[in-house]
């Protein structure tokens, strides 16, 4: 059997892997990704289709403004439209004093390129009157917006097989080891692997790559719960969703110009991780259904017609693990992005492949790297 | 396990029957059903203050029909029956169910699901005008409603549906310009051997027929399906064909009622986890069970054509059986010369089911014919070149795969009708046999769910 060498074999096929092949590409990398499934089937398929800075750990808006600059350049980018569209995203809250968190988020230094404004009392009315009367205040980011997310990991992926990428669907990794300076990956129908770096990219399932490697982390995995109605004439381009501490009102929704109301949040299911399949809790949906009323009180008039789920991995902290290893050299990781990563995607791969082809990155990704879980030693 | 909580889903012959077995042996069970009143399609009730006899209704079924009334009409009382009830959802143990606004969860023991069948569509250019209809959908509107679908009605498929709503129409008084069907008489001659399984029905099948040549229908076997001919305004305005000696020819009309024999109604099955099986004969999906209806899921049972498309006779056949299957799971004694009766029967009904599926075969050969132009996906209005390209283009040669990139089975109905047609159509584009495309992933809900409902308690 013949070993097939490459500078980078990629474990992990969503938004992450494919970004990351991609981008590894246009710097000249060679690059093997391996995908036991098929590309973007679990997480980077599946989710909310957000792309959306504001909100986020403010440690984390540098990475998601550099992913927001290739968002916008992405058409071209990849030849390939994912039906992005930068129609604002609204962050409303049902509490006065919610308000007061929005205005201290907006005026962080890090969400300067936001250009975050609060809404409140009549000019929320005016702009947003259609949104219910628990509906407080609200901080509108005029450039974040959303996309299809079942369209974003493929076509990464095909980019980056058109620049020479080798993308190996339905191949499953049975063995890694680091020989020598050589990572050496075995795949379950035997065939064999062999480059000077390796990034795993593996969302629910890297963790179990990195405690090959003596590096476990407490990684969770849960089912988004998303749902569709019907389609109605498009007349709410802003992705809208609430901001609270109570889990139950977390809901956001966005229309898509071609009608239909996509909505998730809410409660999240427990997948099975044996079939690799993810079910909708119906208690989600009924939730789904009665704070959506709530929030936009004439969806009542909608019929769901489509509901979903997939695989997510969620850290403790809610932050992804991104970066080195911190104990092998040549070893990357980019997972577990917590239920948050479809915005990154680009920039994540942007940021791998900067790392893994120069060292180093522009970007502060600290924050992220597998280390904080360490036991001490 | 007297208190065995037991729910079947579906009122028509197969959960008529089940209930009654069930309630025989002193198992009062939960029927819970999506119509306002019990009979299924087939034996749909019509509304009350409506006045048509049984013969009227049901033609030469109506003896079977009144029979299946007459039983649930005693069974009713003695069991717990939720008409007008939809189970959108269900998790292991649980049903979701919304009536009239309400939303209540059902726990369940076992389940047994007699959920039905829908008609089985292919595509032709046009089809998506408005006046046309499935099979199914025009025969719903007569029984239920006493309407036609139009003034002058086209049926163009294949399958005994064709023929049985087609002399239903001529019967009511409406016109019907043609039936047009894509088989041929040689397969016929061909599958008159297992057709002879049941020369009763075969016979009834023949009458069919000759009532329409009383009546002076032009009927044409044999045809190529070429387009629904019309416009957005107009909708429907006739439909054009190929021959079966190779002539086009137009077919003046106002409705097309359209459909290729029956699907069953899985997606409850497959959300409870069951394995499916693809039968050859039928070329399609459907829940893996054994001669009982036992499926892969421990509880879980499946009878009628929700099962295994095999017509209403086999479906009371079945509802019997898979009662005595369960009362066997719970440890009760069942007479095996019953069990043994009830499966020699439907022995008999599946050769005759193969013998349909010889004589009206599923026209895979018409998805690869579909011009690029063709709607597949009316919910989303989804070309054939659209899911093509998704092949072609972008790798998709597996349906989910090819729903995500091109939302074909994404709308509305969710895959119920255009799911066949653009599993067809994908296989056609790869290559592969229809069977390595893989099937559509059930979601739920199983029917649009209402964003009004409320929730109430058990």
């Amino acid at each position: 059997m013949t070993v097939q060498k490459t500078d980078v074999v990629i474990v992990g096929g969503g938004l992450m892997g494919s970004a990351a092949a991609f981008f590894l590409r246009r710097r000249g990398q060679s690059v093997i990704l391996l995908e036991r499934d098929q590309i973007g089937q679990y997480a980077s398929g599946v989710n909310f289709g957000n792309v959306r800075r504001q909100g986020r750990f403010l440690g984390q808006l540098a990475l998601a403004n550099r992913s927001w600059a290739l968002w916008k350049r992405l058409p071209e980018l990849i030849d390939d439209d994912l039906e992005f569209i930068p129609s604002g995203h609204m962050r409303v809250c049902y509490r006065e004093d919610e308000i007061a968190e929005l205005e201290a988020y907006a005026a962080a230094p890090e969400a300067a390129q936001l250009d975050l404004r609060i809404y409140r009392g009549a000019e929320l009315l005016q702009r947003f009157g259609f949104l219910g009367p628990d509906v407080k205040g609200g901080s509108y980011a005029p450039h974040d917006g959303h996309a299809n997310p079942r369209l974003a990991a493929p076509a990464f992926a095909r980019a980056a097989t058109r620049l020479g990428a080798r993308i190996e669907e339905r191949t499953e990794v049975a063995d890694v080891q680091k020989v020598g300076g050589d990572f050496h990956v075995t795949t379950t129908d035997g065939r064999q692997f062999q480059s000077a770096q390796l990034l795993i990219t593996a969302g629910a399932w890297g963790q179990k790559l990195s405690a090959q490697f003596g590096e476990p982390v407490p990684l969770d995995t849960h089912g988004p719960q998303m749902a569709v109605t019907e389609p109605v004439p498009y007349a709410l381009p802003t992705v809208i969703g609430v901001y609270t501490k109570i889990p139950e009102e977390v809901i956001y929704f966005r229309q898509i110009p071609r009608g239909n109301i996509v909505i998730g949040g809410g409660y999240r299911s427990k997948p099975d991780m044996l079939n690799r399949r993810a079910y909708v809790e119906p208690r989600s949906i009924l939730n789904q259904v009665s704070q959506m009323r709530r929030l936009l009180p004439g969806v009542g008039n909608l019929n769901i017609i489509r509901v979903w789920s997939g695989i997510e991995g969620y850290l403790p902290d809610s932050l992804p693990v991104m970066g080195p290893s911190g104990t092998v050299d040549g070893l990357f990781y980019a997972f577990g992005f917590c239920g948050h990563g479809f915005q990154l995607g680009p920039g994540v791969g942007d940021v791998m492949a900067e790392l893994l082809s120069t060292g180093s990155t522009s970007t502060p990704i600290a924050p992220f790297s597998i280390t904080r879980f360490a036991l001490p030693a | 396990m007297a208190t065995a909580r037991v729910v079947i889903v579906g009122a028509g012959p197969a959960g008529v029957r089940c209930a009654e077995t069930l309630l025989a042996a002193g198992i009062k069970p939960i029927l819970i059903d999506e119509n306002r009143r019990d009979g299924g399609q087939i034996y749909r009730r019509q509304p009350e203050g409506f006045t048509r006899d049984y013969a009227t209704l049901y033609g030469r079924e109506a003896a079977k029909a009144q029979d299946l009334h007459q039983s649930f009409d005693r069974l009713r009382e003695a069991i717990d029956y939720r008409p007008d009830t939809l189970v959108w959802n269900l998790t292991p143990g649980q049903l979701c169910c919304v009536s009239q606004g309400r939303h209540r969860t059902v726990d369940y023991d076992a389940l047994i699901l007699c959920t039905g069948a829908t008609d089985r569509l292919m595509p032709i250019e046009g089809w998506h005008l408005a006046g046309t209809y499935s099979l199914g959908g025009a025969q719903i509107a007569l029984k239920n409603q006493a309407v036609s679908i139009g003034h002058r009605v086209v049926f163009m498929g294949s399958g005994p549906l064709l023929y049985l709503v087609a002399s239903q129409y001529v019967k009511a008084g409406a016109e019907v310009a043609a039936v047009l069907d894509t088989s041929p008489l040689s397969l016929r001659l061909k599958a008159l051997p297992k057709l002879l399984a049941r020369p009763g029905v075969l016979f009834t099948g023949i009458k069919l027929l000759a009532q329409l040549y009383r009546a002076k229908v032009a009927v044409h076997l044999g045809i190529k399906p070429l387009q629904v001919l019309g416009d957005a305004s107009q909708g429907v305005m006739g439909v054009r064909f190929t021959t079966g000696s190779g002539r086009t020819a137009t077919v003046q009309a106002d409705a097309v009622a359209l459909g290729y024999h029956l699907r069953p109604e899985t997606q409850l099955g497959d959300l409870a986890g069951c394995a499916m099986a693809f039968d050859q004969a039928s070329s399609q999906w459907w829940l893996a069970t054994d001669d009982a209806g036992r499926t892969s899921v421990k509880g879980v049972y499946a009878a009628g054509d929700g099962a295994k498309i095999r017509g209403a006779d086999a479906a009371e056949h079945a509802g019997r059986l898979v009662a005595l299957a369960l009362l066997e799971d719970l440890q009760q004694p069942v007479s095996s010369a019953l069990r043994d009766g009830h499966q020699q029967a439907l022995a008999v009904m599946d050769q005759f089911r193969l013998g349909l599926a010889q004589a009206f075969p599923w026209p895979s050969e018409q998805a690869k014919a579909l011009p690029d132009s063709a709607i597949v996906c009316r919910c989303e209005m989804i070309s054939a070149g659209e899911l093509r390209r998704t092949v072609n283009e972008k790798g998709a040669c597996e349906v989910n795969r090819a729903k995500a990139f091109s939302r074909v089975g994404m709308g509305r109905c969710q895959g119920r009708y255009c799911a066949h047609a653009g599993a067809e159509v994908i296989a056609a584009a790869a290559g592969v046999q229809v069977q390595e495309v893989g099937r559509q992933r059930g979601q739920a809900p199983v029917k649009p769910l209402s964003m009004l409902i409320e929730e109430v308690a058990p």
